[in-house]
């Protein structure tokens, strides 16, 4: 036997094939069922002063009912036991670093730079007590304050704190702020509502309900805009503000935004600008030009910073010099010479956090727009636009997939597909797709509930995929839209490629058997039994 | 900076011959075509007025650590600050796991996608139920301060109550926190402590208590360090008016110390950053919450809570959202609270903490963090002046140094330990001024016996 042409077997026709992926199975146990008696996975430094503390003598100043009798029933592995099985528990993972990670939308699944997970693991951080002498902490002060004038720039907002915990808590920080200025102005208790879009990430409106405010919903006109008329007859003396996100999670851009703000300001109320999805527009426009008194950023999103499974991220929140008092605190201040803590703001709404946030990711976010500067920012803002715009039109060729709303527009960073018409034709739906996707290693998301879309899909690129990455993202999703029609039972039926196979949730909605522990799980399935 | 067009390594699409094709294929002449549905008046003007920037990842680099450069502490100091983030050993492993690019760059793949991320954060709370002898932990939220302030809501949410009792001992700025977040409906009172021990002062208690009372709040270990042991007597008064018990409980405590589910608390919650998070000044907080497993208070939650699930092949684990229709993602402002991007990560972290130390390693790092902390308290009261702890109390880790005796207000004896590379306790003047010129200081299992001593030594030169 010669040496074969394997290559031809890669390509047809000069196409790439799909991927014969499949997602690591390790088939691993729960960690309690690797436990073995006795052993040790790490041991604890004594005390050498043991000797003066007796320890029976410690614990006697301890009265007998606050003391553990037993242990806690953790589970006993050596070290290596313990590594390779959070290494299997990894592989099982698909993240960022793995995928071409587009399926996310509103999410902005960029590329987090290595070098900046260095930056933030380094020991002049990592080690750092948050009640260090000031004087001990100029560094991480500085990068703090440093981040804090380029957001100023970015948004146009007079004035940032950095320590909400996330994108969420930085708008639950500005429903609070908007709150107090009411409360400032004596109209506590008179305004007390708050009005958000339906395209608006769901946070808007549950922690203005949260803070206190009685939400309204307005749904888009018939091309998807926020709606202007509805707006206009949803202001009234009880508008304690505007709480918007633009471009919406449909990917249109809202040219009337500014048009929204003045009506809300003519009736008094304030406007706080949900900038999650700021990709695309960085560079490009601001809350400042719009009119806004308070905005937001996502600093895992926009600003690279790795989403951690869900955190830790770090929310900034903006406001104009009128709002600055009421910032929480502390804020950072800079004298010219040195970097300060300044709790003294008697107006503020308070501590958001126990510390300041979490730094490490200020310190992404900051190293993320060096590398870039201004012109960098403006690239990542036309090539997350054009990579989007390209998928779009690559996207539109797949039959039984469409655009809704803003017909003959471009989108900003994302767009919210539907799949109305293949589950019509079909009757395979969107959730079921996305699934499939996983069987090639991708995957996409539906759609914030309601799901206003039929059908919905939501695909963000970002700037960091290549023009190739982009082309078998659609190659797999078209791939998978076909099979919907040609053989429904194996998209319906999905995953076959991946760790684990159809999960039935049913236990997940019911009392009786839902487990969230794994004790728990142990003690139904016994009283089952029983 | 040359004029020539960067290719940015992290934007490949903006090489200019694939931009200009791509641009092509969209039918746009320039990228500012692009832009054509955002109107001229709500553009930036000018270029943005940012520094300039590093292009290379070696410039970046040397410049990012120049500033860090500019913070002193770790090993060259010997640290006594405690008061929420704490100064433990981070097990390799720990950090060998969440800098796996699997976990750090995942966000919120199904858990087709993500099996990996679920079961970690399954078995993250299984581990934390067996120290908490509780049977639901949610998926962590923001950090202590959160898990509190949302467990008051949660009491407030399940008794239809709107005033929630909390220890005047509790950290004055979770108590902010608190205010800020309950504002909108709940009304909080604090009840007084006993000078002498710190314990919760039961008859105020008694007095303050009625069928308002949504909570009844404490941390134990306390903020300002010693045991409240009169658990069972709080949940019992909380109990006896339909009231909930809600205890902050520092997980690294409950190697040593009984639950507080087994006093009665009915809702416990925390911080984990001392399971395995570098300090990172103050960025590996996260919080936990923990409850019985009754259906009505599980549907309180606003976290995510992941469950196990039979799939369809016999044997294998599954995962999912337990109850998912209660949270803000799948109805909005109906939901409880919301929920969102919290603090994942470091629940994989201590979840990793927890199985490295196994039952054993908890048992011994709560008794030799006592230990420390008992031998730390007696030869700092031998110093002259110093009053040392300020509770007749059994303490866990922490505890309150008055220095009133010596003359010297703590933020001058802070000063004078420093030039010595040590750092002393969290200065509770202004927090606390019934305390005096008090400070709370706090051990932790890497400090050796040479450690305190060192300490000591130093007080006493700087008192004489």
């Amino acid at each position: 036997m010669g040496q074969e042409d394997i290559t031809r077997h890669r390509y047809t026709d000069g196409e790439r094939n799909l991927r014969r992926f499949h997602q690591a199975k390790w088939d691993e146990p729960i960690i309690f069922e690797l436990s073995c008696a006795g052993q040790r996975g790490i041991l604890v430094p004594e005390f050498d002063g043991k000797k003066e503390t007796e320890m029976g003598e410690v614990l006697a100043t301890v009265p007998d009912k606050m003391r553990r009798k037993e242990p806690p029933g953790l589970p006993e592995l050596s070290q290596a036991q313990v590594l390779r099985h959070y290494m299997r528990l990894s592989q099982e993972n698909l993240g960022a670093d793995l995928n071409i990670e587009i399926g996310q939308g509103t999410c902005t699944m960029k590329y987090s730079p290595k070098i900046n997970d260095q930056l933030a693991a380094h020991p002049k951080v990592a080690d750092l007590h948050p009640l260090q002498h000031e004087e001990t902490v100029q560094g991480i002060l500085e990068i703090m304050y440093r981040f804090e004038q380029i957001l100023k720039e970015i948004s146009g907002m007079d004035r940032f704190s950095l320590q909400p915990a996330a994108g969420s808590a930085a708008i639950y920080a500005n429903a609070s702020i908007i709150r107090a200025y009411h409360a400032s102005r004596g109209e506590a208790g008179h305004r007390d509502e708050i009005i958000t879009t339906v395209f608006s990430h769901p946070s808007n409106a549950a922690c203005a309900e949260t803070a206190g405010f009685k939400v309204i919903t307005l749904y888009p006109d018939e091309d998807g805009y926020p709606d202007l008329d509805a707006l206009k007859a949803a202001v009234s003396e009880r508008t304690a503000g505007l709480m918007i996100t633009n471009p919406e999670d449909t990917g249109i851009f809202n040219p009337r935004i500014d048009d929204f703000v003045k009506v809300v300001h003519e009736a008094g109320g304030l406007c706080a600008y949900d900038q999650a999805n700021a990709n695309g527009i960085l560079g490009i426009t601001r809350a400042k030009e719009a009119g806004f008194d308070l905005c937001h950023f996502n600093l895992h999103k926009t600003f690279s910073s790795p989403h951690g499974c869900g955190g830790p991220g770090a929310g900034a929140c903006g406001v104009t010099e009128e709002l600055a008092k009421f910032l929480p605190v502390p804020v950072v201040q800079f004298d010219g010479e040195t970097y300060q803590l300044d709790y003294d703001r008697p107006h503020t709404i308070g501590r958001m956090v126990p510390f300041y946030g979490y730094p490490p990711v200020v310190l992404r976010a900051y190293a993320w727009v060096m590398s870039l500067g201004a012109e960098g920012l403006r690239e990542v803002a036309e090539i997350a636009v054009l990579n989007n715009n390209y998928l779009l039109k690559k996207m539109l060729e797949i039959p039984g997939v469409s655009a809704p709303y803003a017909e003959g527009k471009r989108r900003i960073e994302q767009v919210r597909y539907s799949w109305e018409a293949l589950a019509e034709e079909t009757g395979v739906h969107s959730e079921e797709l996305g699934i499939r996707a996983a069987d090639f290693g991708i995957h996409y998301w539906t759609s914030h509930h309601p799901f206003i879309v039929p059908e919905p899909c939501t695909l963000e690129p970002t700037e960091t995929p290549s023009r190739d990455d982009l082309d078998e993202y659609v190659a797999v999703i078209s791939h998978v839209a076909e099979e919907a029609r040609t053989n429904p039972e194996l998209v319906k039926t999905a995953p076959h490629n991946s760790t684990v196979h159809a999960i039935d949730h049913a236990p997940l909605d019911d009392p009786s058997h839902w487990a969230m522990t794994w004790r728990a799980y142990r003690r139904k399935l016994r009283e089952e039994a029983d | 900076m040359s004029d020539k067009a960067v290719t940015y390594p992290y934007i490949p699409n903006s090489a200019p011959s694939v931009k200009r094709e791509m641009l092509e294929e969209v039918g746009a002449q320039s990228a500012e075509d692009l832009f054509e549905d955002v109107p001229e008046r709500l553009r930036v003007k000018d270029r943005m007025d940012l520094p300039q920037p590093l292009l290379s990842e070696y410039e970046l680099k040397r410049h990012t650590e120049g500033i860090l450069a500019k913070n002193e502490g770790g090993r060259a100091y010997v640290s006594f600050l405690g008061a929420g983030c704490y100064q433990h050993h981070v097990p390799a492993v720990c950090d060998e796991i969440n800098r796996r690019g699997e976990f750090l760059t995942a966000y919120a793949g199904e858990p087709y996608d993500d099996h990996g991320r679920f079961q970690a954060l399954f078995e993250y709370t299984s581990m934390m139920g067996e120290l908490l002898n509780m049977d639901v932990v949610n998926v962590p939220t923001y950090d202590g301060f959160q898990a509190m302030a949302t467990s008051l809501r949660m009491a407030c949410r399940l008794t239809g109550r709107r005033e929630v009792l909390i220890a005047q001992t509790i950290n004055a700025d979770l108590l902010s926190r608190i205010r800020d977040y309950c504002k909108p409906h709940i009304t909080i009172k604090l009840v007084g402590y006993d000078p002498h021990t710190g314990q919760l002062d039961l008859a105020a208690l008694r007095s303050k208590i009625s069928d308002r009372t949504a909570a009844v709040c404490f941390e134990n270990p306390s903020y300002l360090g010693f045991l409240e042991v009169q658990g069972s007597e709080i949940s019992q008064i909380a109990h006896d008016h339909g009231a909930i018990c809600v205890v902050g409980a520092n997980p690294m405590s409950l190697g040593v110390l009984t639950p507080p589910a087994d006093y009665g608390a009915d809702i416990v919650c925390g911080d984990i950053q001392p399971l395995g998070m570098h300090m990172q000044f103050g960025g590996g907080q996260a919080g936990y919450i923990a409850t019985r497993d009754d259906a009505a208070t599980v549907m309180e939650y606003p976290s995510r809570l992941f469950g196990i699930a039979p799939t369809s092949v016999p044997g294998e684990y599954g995962f999912g959202d337990v109850a998912y229709e209660r949270t803000s993602f799948a109805v909005r402002e109906e939901g409880k609270e919301w929920v969102g991007t919290a603090a994942a990560l470091w629940g994989i972290t201590a979840g990793v903490y927890l199985a490295l130390m196994g039952p054993q390693g908890m048992v011994e790092i709560g008794e030799g963090l006592m230990a420390r902390s008992r031998y730390a308290m007696v030869e700092m009261n031998k110093i002259p002046g110093v009053k040392v702890p300020v509770f007749r109390a059994p303490h866990f880790r922490e505890f309150v140094a008055d220095f009133s005796g010596t003359g010297k207000t703590v933020a001058e004896i802070n000063e004078a330990l420093r030039t010595r590379k040590i750092f002393g306790g969290k200065d509770l003047t202004e927090e606390h001024p019934e305390l005096g010129r008090s400070a709370l200081f706090c051990v932790s299992e890497v400090h050796t016996r040479e450690d305190i001593d060192r300490l000591t030594t130093a007080l006493k030169e700087i008192v004489d």
